[in-house]
């Protein structure tokens, strides 16, 4: 007998061990799966009855400490527990589909337009009625799936091709020499021309490492795209006819030949390869945007300049900037009632109180503890002036009559798409033939057709 | 004593046989049922048939992975199993410092794969770069890549269940035959590698289930990269769940003929490896 209960005690300490391993899995599975990423509870300081709590999977990874500390700071001040959890980049598809399966879901996370949308519509919460959709400043930032808004845009970016003053006008030129593509095309050759002596060249390397792709598979692509919209009069298609492909073209040949690098080498360049070329002066131009603020303010804000990225296209004198969102908050209509709640109070406060505000508009010092806020413009009511220079140049663009280019990379049918983009223009870099050209159109137009059908079926 | 044994089997099994289930048969109970489903998160899922086995088998990259895999597990498995044991026949002799080298070897297989695939990235790239090539340009410098850094990582491991084996031959065998005469190629290939079956068997299972599995040094090394000519079949079932939306049952059909094509070529292996062992 006595040896039966022992048996039975040990058999039962280790059955309890393994649910004791069970038991903390949501935690545990969660930090697995963000290896790569961040996250922190700041919930472990609250007392207060648990009736709702946020959990925020975040896209940007640049604001992923600035949000961790808006979170601790919500919940000191409310009680309320708030989870950030930020994807690391490029992975923000996959880590969203993971924890959408777990029993703590993400309460608030996001799409990146009408095309991720197609994906998470059923898990959207409609915000209609929401107090933060009366914040917004205009309706064209809210994110419609019919007539219910499944998403809110809480950020509006700005991209071009920025530039550093003080190498340019060493070159001999300055921003009002550059208006067309035909203008940017003999700057950039001059530099190139004059590499060894003036000791830089014209653009950074256009890194085609997960890391930097976007910047020309998504960015750069917008601008065929845009021009192709705006002469068929449409906003999205499920058959792009690439218009502007020859332009694409001329654009990227003239970012891989007059670039730091060898074009053969580019696959293996990153986006922090391209910063560091910027920020030690060795190339005037780099494409990027205003969230990059912070990895080139070294420079010195007097030394930023941003231009349009030109392509060549008629009438180009007249366009500005890209600018537009692709960030979408979206509740999670599965979470409680409570949760779902206590996030919409969440992002409430976070675009109309004090600290919110400060801490997602402001440049250097703007997070109460002291660090750099998120610098964000938000089309809410409650934006402050932004005191990062990137944005006051876009914004001084649309001031002067440039007409801004929209974003319309968020039709692009899937993130497939774009790799396989990506992809022909790494081999073209390399080879630089009217054949390897051709796989990029192919992939460019037939891609677009098979993956909009894909998307559709 | 049997008596015993029978009436406490239960209880000793039930934890291992929970967590087995935990961890093993619900989620392939759950893979299987989801392979047959169209679904967004694994949560909910709504029934759709056969059509992702239809999608899987019509997709040509999951065909040409197929393909690309297969090569590589048997470049892979002869590379591996000939330099390992060659190690193993050298480390057993009587030298200095076998015990050093054999740590040495080892060690690399102590290393993340992931780690590994980033670190031989720099490695490749820097050899390619001056003359303007790089990994991510074509299919078969990533396979020669891959070649490289798995048998690297891999022979270490098999040198030692290989050792292993060679330490159980019987001395008097070996002397026995070399009285008689055999010279040492013949004691090679007439006693040592028939009684070395056994490890063999083993060896050559792990490195080609290895080989078809192989995930995360694909994944850092090349990415797929160019146009997912070097995808392999993990990653490709990998990216077809992750990368596209709509595409999850299809990624999870894959998994299940991947599973199937696994164990199938595992059993093949096993049994024509088997069927060369001796009894000692």
């Amino acid at each position: 007998m006595k040896k039966r209960i022992l048996a039975a005690a040990m058999s039962t300490a280790l059955t309890l061990g393994l649910f004791a391993g069970c038991s903390s899995a949501p935690s545990s599975a969660a930090g697995s799966t963000a290896a790569s990423g961040t996250q922190s509870t700041a919930a472990s300081t609250t007392a207060s009855a648990g009736d709702g709590k946020v959990f925020y999977l975040n896209f940007k990874p640049e604001q992923d400490a600035q949000w961790q500390e808006l979170a601790k700071l919500y919940t000191e001040e409310t009680g309320v527990p708030v989870t950030v959890k930020t994807a690391a980049s490029g992975q923000y598809e996959t880590t969203l589909k993971a924890d959408m399966a777990k029993s703590e879901a993400p309460t608030l996370f996001q799409v990146n337009g009408p095309v991720g949308l197609a994906a998470w519509k059923d898990y959207c919460y409609d915000l209609s009625d929401s107090a933060i959709a009366g914040e917004l400043s205009s309706n064209d930032f809210a994110l419609m799936n019919g007539d219910e808004m499944a998403g809110i845009g809480y950020v509006i970016e700005t991209y071009g091709i920025i530039y550093n003053k003080a190498l340019l006008e060493q070159a001999g030129y300055t921003a009002d020499d550059i208006k067309s593509f035909d203008d940017l095309k003999k700057v950039a050759e001059d530099i190139t021309a004059r590499k060894d002596e003036l000791g830089f060249s014209a653009f950074t390397s256009a890194g085609m490492d997960g890391s930097s792709d976007w910047r020309f598979k998504t960015h750069l692509a917008n601008m065929p795209i845009y021009y192709e919209y705006q002469a068929d009069g449409i906003n999205s298609t499920d058959a792009i006819k690439g218009t502007y492909l020859d332009n694409y073209r001329q654009i990227w040949d003239l970012y891989i030949n007059n670039a730091t690098c060898e074009p053969g080498l580019l696959s293996t360049k990153t986006g922090d390869d391209a910063v560091a070329e910027f920020i030690t002066e060795q190339a005037v131009f780099y494409q990027n945007g205003t969230w990059a603020y912070a990895d080139v303010a070294e420079l010195g804000d007097e030394n930023l300049g941003m231009l349009p990225i030109y392509i060549g296209v008629e009438g180009e004198e007249k366009q500005g900037l890209c600018t537009g969102t692709e960030n979408y908050w979206c509740v999670n209509k599965n979470a409680s009632e409570a949760d779902i709640q206590a996030t919409l109070d969440f992002m409430y406060w976070c675009v109309t109180s004090e600290t919110g505000t400060k801490a997602m508009c402001g440049g250097e010092g703007a997070m109460p503890s002291g660090n750099a806020g998120m610098g964000f413009v938000i089309p809410f009511k409650g934006n402050l002036e932004s005191t990062n220079p990137l944005v006051n140049i876009a914004n001084q663009y649309v001031a002067d009559g440039y007409t801004p280019v929209s974003w319309n990379f968020s039709t692009m049918p899937s993130e497939e798409w774009k790799n396989g983009v990506g992809s022909a223009l790494t081999t073209y870099a390399a080879d630089q033939s009217d054949a390897n050209w051709d796989a990029v159109k192919t992939a460019f137009v037939d891609g677009w057709a098979t993956e909009a059908a894909a998307a559709k079926a | 004593m049997q008596k015993s044994m029978k009436r406490y089997l239960p209880i000793f099994v039930l934890p291992t046989l929970l967590a087995f289930a935990i961890g093993f048969i619900i989620p392939f109970g759950m893979g299987l049922w989801l392979s047959l489903c169209e679904f967004t998160t694994v949560t909910d899922a709504k029934f759709v048939g056969l059509a992702n086995y239809v999608k899987a088998l019509q997709d040509t990259v999951f065909l040409h992975s197929f393909w690309y895999t297969a090569l590589f597990a048997v470049v892979s498995l002869v590379v591996i199993n000939v330099f390992a044991f060659l190690l193993a026949l050298a480390l057993t002799q009587s030298m200095r410092g076998t015990n050093l080298f054999r740590t040495v070897f080892f060690m690399p297989n102590l290393i993340g794969g992931i780690v590994l695939g980033y670190i031989w990235q720099l490695i490749f790239n820097g050899i390619l770069a001056p003359y303007g090539k790089a990994l991510a340009l074509n299919e078969w410098y990533g396979f020669v890549g891959l070649v490289i850094l798995v048998a690297w990582q891999q022979i270490g491991y098999m040198m030692i269940i290989y050792i292993a084996g060679l330490q159980s031959i019987p001395g008097d065998i070996m002397e026995a035959a070399s009285i008689d005469g055999a010279g040492s190629l013949y004691r090679l290939f007439k006693i040592t590698i028939p009684m070395m079956m056994p490890s063999i068997t083993i060896c050559t299972f792990l490195s080609i289930t290895n080989g078809f599995k192989l995930f995360d040094q694909n994944l850092s090394l090349t990415a797929g990269e160019p146009s997912k000519m070097s995808e392999m079949m993990a990653l490709n079932i990998y990216n077809t769940f992750f990368g596209r939306t709509g595409w999850e049952g299809v990624g999870q059909a894959k998994a299940v003929l991947f599973f199937i094509l696994v164990v199938c070529i595992g059993l093949i292996q096993l049994r024509i490896t088997r069927s060369k062992e001796v009894q000692q």
